[in-house]
C-alpha cells in the first residue's frame, strides 16, 4: 500500500490539534468559573461555593496538565511536520508565537502552581491574583494563537520577497478581518462547552444520588450562563459565517454544498455530497433559504465550487457544520428548558423531573462535539492551502518517510486514546468520591489557615 | 559587528539560556520521575511533593528554547526537527505520560496509583534518554555513521544519569528524615556515570568533530578555557565529599544542588563555546538561518520585558514554597 506522507503529515497534525484543543476549551473558560467560585465564597461565605471552587480546582488542574503536554507536542510539530512553513512565513507567525509563549504560557504555568497549591501560604489578596492570572493567561494564550490561525485564513499586511513573507503592518496582522469573529466564536464555544461540562458533571452527581451541597449551585450557575450565551453564540456565529462568505466563499459553497453558482440556493437539510460526480445524493433543504441567510435576499447569488480552482474537500465541511450546528441547537433547548423547569423547583435539581437532569448530564461533553466539528469546518476549509491563497499545504510538509510518520502517528493515537478514556474516568471517579475527601468540614471556625498554622499543623503532623 | 549581525548572536545566548534553565529546571523534576521506584509509598507521595508546583512551568523552558529556535533561527528549525523526528516523538510521548501520571496519580482510585507511578516513571525515563539521543545527534551535527551512533548512545545514557543526580540533589534540599538521607545516596550513585560520562564526551567531542578540536586545542584559547574543566573537576570533588555520609543532611543541604547546577552551567558553556556560530554543527550559522532583522527586533523588544518578568514571578513562585516540602493539598 502506497501511503502519502503530506496526508498522513496532516492526519498526525489533526489528531494533535484535536486532542489539544479538548482542553484548553475547558480551562480558558473554567478559569474565570473558579474566580466567580472563589469572589462568591469570599462575598457570601456560604459553604458550598468553596466545596464547588475546590472541587473544580482539581479538575482544572488535570485538565490543565492534558493541555500542556499536548501543547508542548504541538509547538514540535510545526517542525517535524511543517518545516517549509517556518521557513516561509517564520517572521510573521515566530513573534505571534512567541508572544503566546512569553505572555501566557509561562504565567499560567507559574501562577498555576501558587493557584492549587499556595493557599494559605500568600495572602487572599495574593492568592486571588494568582487565581486572575491563570484565567488572565489562558486567555491570552488563546488571543495569540487564534490571531496566527486567522492570519493563515485571511492573510494581510504583509509583502513577499525572494519567496519569503515581510510584515509591513503589525496592527492589520493582528485585526486581520477574520480575527475579531474568530476570536469571539471561540471564547464563548470554551464558556458553553465548560458551562455544559458543569452542569453536566453537577447533574450527573444528581443523577448517581451523589450529590454534595455544591452540585445544586454549580448546576445553577453553569446552566443559566449557558442559557445566556448560547443565543450570543449563534448570533456570533452567523456574522462569522457571513465573514467568512465574503473572504473564502469556497468555503461556503462547500459548507452549503453548493456544487454551481445559483440564485435561489436551497438550505440543505440532508444530503450525501458525491464528490465523483460534484453534485448531491439525496438532497432534502428549504427552497431559497440558504440564499436568504447569506445575503438576505430570497434570490441573492451563492458562488458554487465551480467558481474555484482550488477548493476544499465537500464532505467533512458540510457533515462536520450541520453537526456543530445540530449540537448548537441542542444546547438551546436544555439550558433553557432546564432554566425554566430547574427554577419552578426552586433550583433544587433532586426535586426536578429525572429525565431533564439525565438530559443535562447527558449534554456533559456536547461542547467537545460542537468545537471540534467546527474547527474541522474552518480548518479542513482552508485546505488545500496552509496560508489561504498564498502557501499550498502539500509545499510545506517534510521530507520525512511515510512508514516514520504512520508510526509515530500510532503511537500518539494510541496515547491519545487512552488519555481521553482515562480523563473522563477519573472525571467520573472524583464526581461520585464524597466531597468531604477534598473538602473537609471546618474545624475551629476558619477555613484558610494562615503560613504561621500552617507550619505549625506541619510541625504537629 | 553592526546590530543586524549581532542580533542572532544575542538570540543564541537567549535560546542557549532557556535551554539550561530547562535542563536544570526539569532535570530535577525528571531525576525524581526515575528515582521515584526506589522509595516507599509516602516517601513516593513527598517526593512528588517536592516537584508539584513547580514541574508545569519548568516544561515551559522547553517550549520557549525550542520557540527561539522556531522564532529566530526558522531555516534551522526545520532541519533539525527533521533530522531528530524519532526521539522528538519518542521525549513527546514521555513528556506525556510523565505529566498526565503526575496529575493522574493523585486523583483516580488508589488500587490505580501504582499503576500511575509507573507511568511517571517510565515518562520520565523515555524523555531524558529522548534527549539525552538528541544532544548526542545534535552535538555531531546529524553526521551518520557507527560511530556517531555509538556517541549518541553514550549521552543518551549519561544525560539521565545527570537528571538523577540533579533530581537526588534536589531531594537532599527539599525533603528530611529517612528521604533524605537515602537521596544523598543515590546521588553518590549517580556521580560516578556522570563523572565518566562528562569525561567521555569531553574527549569524542573534538574526535568526532575536527571544528570543535580546533576551537579548543589551539593556543592562547587552550589557556583561557582551562578555568571550565578545572571548575567542573572541582565541582565534582565538592560534590563527592558533601554527598558522602552525612555532611549534606544539615545546614548544607543546598550545597549539592548548588554544585550540580554548577556542573551543568560548565558543561553548557563548554558546548555554547564548541558550537558558536553554528546552529547546526559546521552546516549552518546563526546568522544563515536567522529571522529578518524586522522580525527578530520585535521579539526582542518583547523578552526585553517578559523574560524579566517570568524570571521574577519563578523566583517569586519558589519563595512561595520556600524549605522543606510539605503535603500537597488543594485548596
Amino acid at each position: 500500500m502506497d501511503l502519502d506522507p503530506v496526508l498522513l503529515a496532516r492526519i498526525q497534525f489533526a489528531a494533535n490539534i484535536t486532542f489539544h484543543i479538548l482542553f484548553p476549551t475547558i480551562t480558558i473558560a473554567l478559569g474565570w468559573m473558579l474566580l466567580f467560585m472563589r469572589w462568591r465564597w469570599l462575598k457570601t461565605n456560604q459553604r458550598p461555593w468553596l466545596t464547588a471552587y475546590r472541587f473544580w480546582t482539581k479538575v482544572f488542574a488535570l485538565t490543565f496538565a492534558l493541555g500542556v503536554v499536548s501543547g508542548i507536542t504541538m509547538s514540535f510539530q510545526f517542525g517535524t511536520n511543517w518545516p517549509g512553513f517556518m521557513e516561509k512565513v517564520g517572521n510573521i507567525a515566530g513573534p505571534l508565537l512567541g508572544f503566546e509563549v512569553l505572555t501566557a504560557f509561562f504565567l499560567e504555568a507559574t501562577f498555576l502552581g501558587v493557584m492549587l497549591f499556595g493557599h494559605g501560604r500568600v495572602s487572599e489578596r495574593i492568592h486571588m491574583l494568582a487565581t486572575f492570572l491563570v484565567a488572565f493567561g489562558t486567555t491570552m494564550s488563546a488571543f495569540w494563537i487564534l490571531v496566527l490561525n486567522s492570519w493563515m485564513q485571511t492573510p494581510v499586511g504583509y509583502e513577499i520577497i525572494d519567496g519569503e513573507f515581510h510584515v509591513t503592518s503589525w496592527l492589520e496582522i493582528i485585526f486581520n478581518p477574520s480575527f475579531p469573529w474568530r476570536f469571539a466564536h471561540m471564547l464563548l464555544a470554551s464558556f458553553l462547552t465548560m458551562s455544559f461540562l458543569v452542569a453536566g458533571v453537577s447533574a450527573w452527581q444528581v443523577l448517581r444520588r451523589k450529590a454534595n451541597p455544591s452540585s445544586a449551585v454549580a448546576l445553577r450557575a453553569a446552566l443559566t450562563l449557558a442559557a445566556l450565551l448560547i443565543p450570543v453564540q449563534i448570533v456570533v456565529g452567523d456574522m462569522h459565517g457571513l465573514n467568512t462568505l465574503q473572504h473564502q466563499p469556497q468555503k461556503i459553497a462547500a459548507i452549503e454544498g453548493v456544487w454551481e453558482t445559483e440564485k435561489g440556493a436551497p438550505l440543505l437539510l440532508f444530503a450525501l455530497p458525491n464528490e465523483a460526480e460534484r453534485r448531491n445524493d439525496f438532497a432534502i433543504g428549504i427552497p431559497k433559504m440558504a440564499s436568504f441567510i447569506l445575503t438576505h435576499e430570497w434570490d441573492g447569488e451563492l458562488k458554487g465550487l465551480n467558481e474555484f480552482e482550488n477548493h476544499p474537500p465537500v464532505k467533512p465541511l458540510f457533515f462536520g457544520f450541520r453537526i456543530m450546528v445540530a449540537v448548537g441547537t441542542m444546547m438551546l433547548l436544555v439550558s433553557w428548558v432546564g432554566c425554566w423547569i430547574l427554577r419552578r423547583h426552586g433550583w433544587q435539581p433532586e426535586r426536578a423531573p429525572r429525565w431533564l437532569i439525565a438530559s443535562i448530564a447527558g449534554m456533559t461533553f456536547s461542547g467537545w462535539v460542537a468545537t471540534v466539528a467546527g474547527w474541522y469546518v474552518t480548518e479542513i476549509g482552508r485546505q488545500p492551502w496552509i496560508v489561504q491563497g498564498l502557501i499550498k499545504t502539500a509545499d510545506v510538509a517534510s521530507s520525512t518517510p511515510a512508514p516514520y510518520i504512520a508510526l509515530t502517528l500510532a503511537g500518539y493515537l494510541i496515547t491519545y486514546a487512552a488519555l481521553i478514556a482515562c480523563y473522563i474516568g477519573v472525571l467520573r471517579y472524583m464526581a461520585e468520591k464524597p466531597s468531604d475527601t477534598y473538602d473537609p468540614a471546618p474545624t475551629g471556625g476558619a477555613a484558610v489557615l494562615g503560613g504561621a498554622q500552617l507550619a505549625r499543623k506541619a510541625g504537629e503532623a | 559587528m553592526t546590530w543586524a549581525e549581532f542580533l542572532p548572536v544575542i538570540f543564541m545566548g537567549l535560546m542557549g539560556l532557556s535551554m539550561f534553565l530547562y535542563v536544570v529546571l526539569d532535570g530535577f523534576d525528571l531525576g525524581v520521575g526515575m528515582l521515584l521506584h526506589r522509595a516507599n509509598d509516602s516517601q513516593k507521595d513527598m517526593m512528588i511533593a517536592s516537584i508539584g508546583p513547580f514541574w508545569d512551568a519548568n516544561e515551559t523552558w522547553l517550549v520557549l528554547g525550542v520557540g527561539i529556535l522556531l522564532i529566530a533561527f526558522p531555516k534551522a528549525h526545520g532541519v533539525v526537527m527533521t533530522a531528530l523526528y524519532l526521539p522528538i516523538a519518542l521525549m513527546l510521548i514521555g513528556l506525556i505520560l510523565r505529566g498526565v501520571a503526575f496529575d493522574f496519580r493523585v486523583k483516580a482510585q488508589d488500587t490505580h496509583k501504582p499503576l500511575w507511578n509507573r507511568g511517571f516513571f517510565i515518562g520520565s525515563t523515555v524523555t531524558s534518554v529522548a534527549q539525552g539521543w538528541m544532544l548526542g545527534r545534535f552535538i555531531t551535527g546529524f553526521a551518520e555513521g557507527a560511530v556517531y551512533d555509538l556517541f549518541a548512545l553514550a549521552i543518551a545514557i549519561a544525560l539521565p544519569c545527570a537528571y538523577v543526580l540533579m533530581g537526588a540533589s534536589w531531594l537532599v534540599l527539599k525533603t528530611d528524615g529517612e528521604l533524605q538521607r537515602r537521596a544523598a545516596q543515590w546521588g553518590r550513585t549517580a556521580l560516578i556515570p556522570v563523572i565518566i560520562g562528562m569525561g567521555l564526551i569531553s574527549l569524542a567531542t573534538p574526535w568526532v568533530s575536527s571544528t570543535v578540536a580546533e576551537r579548543w586545542f589551539s593556543l592562547p584559547q587552550l589557556i583561557g578555557l582551562l578555568p571550565i574543566p578545572f571548575a567542573t573537576f572541582a565541582c565534582f570533588v565538592a560534590l563527592w565529599w558533601t554527598l558522602s555520609g552525612t555532611r549534606a543532611l544539615g545546614t548544607l543541604c543546598w550545597l549539592p544542588f548548588i554544585l550540580t547546577i554548577g556542573v551543568f552551567l560548565m558543561g553548557g558553556l563548554g558546548l555554547a563555546y564548541s558550537l558558536y556560530p553554528y546552529v547546526v554543527m559546521d552546516r549552518i550559522t546563526i546568522w544563515q538561518a536567522a529571522s529578518s532583522t524586522a522580525a527578530l527586533n520585535l521579539i526582542l523588544a518583547g523578552c526585553a520585558f517578559t523574560v524579566p518578568a517570568i524570571l521574577g514571578y519563578t523566583l517569586f513562585a519558589h519563595r512561595v514554597f520556600w524549605g522543606k516540602a510539605t503535603e500537597l493539598r488543594y485548596g
